[in-house]
């Protein structure tokens, strides 16, 4: 498949407010769905996608998030321009998060989102600039 | 065990998706955080909370989970209901506190 037959779809993902935050998920996972994808690549898409979601609602004011399907793999490109990560290594850690106590009430902010979209892709790519903002890229193979 | 069983053991009401009661579930997952639901269920089919808020719905859908049960009679939105609808799921609300809940589930079979 070429480039150009990929579908491509992006999201404007608002800042702030959590209660929002998972529609650009929820519309991924419909389109998968309907496109017959194998429902174990649809799951492990959702939850890196929505993770990623939730992270650029709560530390970074939204962002862009980016969904290229083609047929042997996915690939999810979230972008912002919230503070950036200083430490990637250590925001990698399972339990490390900067979360308010108003996010942990509404049932995130257990650090455990970043390791959660790493187990969940195949590949997982972060940069991030202090400051200027972050770019997490995750890959999903099609077996 | 099907949702309508669910629903008799938990003593809950069915707040929306009546129609879809005979929905089978193997096992279930009790939490009030998403984190952990998000990282741990595998192919549990009931999300049982004490978190009321939209994200729990999400949190479901994502999971593939096909029930909601709001544990300590709390009653949800009806944003939160509506978004429910919309996705297929089942939501109760049962007076049982957590510990309860899980534990007369589990007694009947449901499994963690
Ligand atoms: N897009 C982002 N912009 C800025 N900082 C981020 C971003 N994503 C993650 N972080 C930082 O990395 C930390 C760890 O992220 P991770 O997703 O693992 O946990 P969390 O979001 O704090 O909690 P959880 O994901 O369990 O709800 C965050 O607390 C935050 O400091
Ligand atoms: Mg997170």
């Amino acid at each position: 498949m070429s480039g150009d037959d990929k579908i491509h779809l992006s999201y404007q993902v608002e800042g702030g407010d959590l209660t929002r935050a998972g529609e650009a998920s929820s519309s991924v996972k419909q389109t998968l769905r309907k496109l017959g994808l194998d429902p174990a690549v649809i799951r492990r898409v959702s939850v890196c996608m929505y993770e990623g979601e939730i992270n650029m609602v709560i530390h970074a004011n939204g962002g862009l998030a980016m969904v290229d399907v083609g047929l042997d793999d996915i690939v999810i490109t979230l972008t912002d321009f919230g503070p950036g990560i200083p430490d990637i290594d250590k925001a990698m850690q399972a339990g490390y998060t900067t979360a308010a106590d108003s996010v942990r009430d509404l049932g995130f902010g257990a650090g455990m989102g970043l390791p959660n979209m790493k187990k969940y892709s195949d590949d997982m790519k972060i940069k991030s600039i202090v400051g200027m903002g972050t770019t997490v890229t995750m890959v999903i193979n099609i077996p | 065990m099907t949702l309508r069983e669910v629903r008799d053991l938990l003593g809950a009401e069915v707040l929306s998706g009546d129609e879809l009661l005979d929905t089978e579930v193997h096992a279930a997952f009790g939490s009030d955080l998403m984190s952990d639901v998000l990282a741990f269920v595998q192919d549990q089919g009931l999300l049982l909370t004490g978190l009321n808020s939209p994200q729990v719905i999400r949190t479901a859908e994502m999971m593939d989970m096909k029930c909601v049960v709001f544990i300590r009679g709390k009653a949800p939105a009806s944003s939160i209901l509506e978004l429910a609808q919309d996705r297929g799921l089942v939501v109760m609300s049962t007076p049982l506190r957590m510990y309860q809940a899980c534990g007369v589930l589990y007694s009947a079979g449901l499994s963690g």
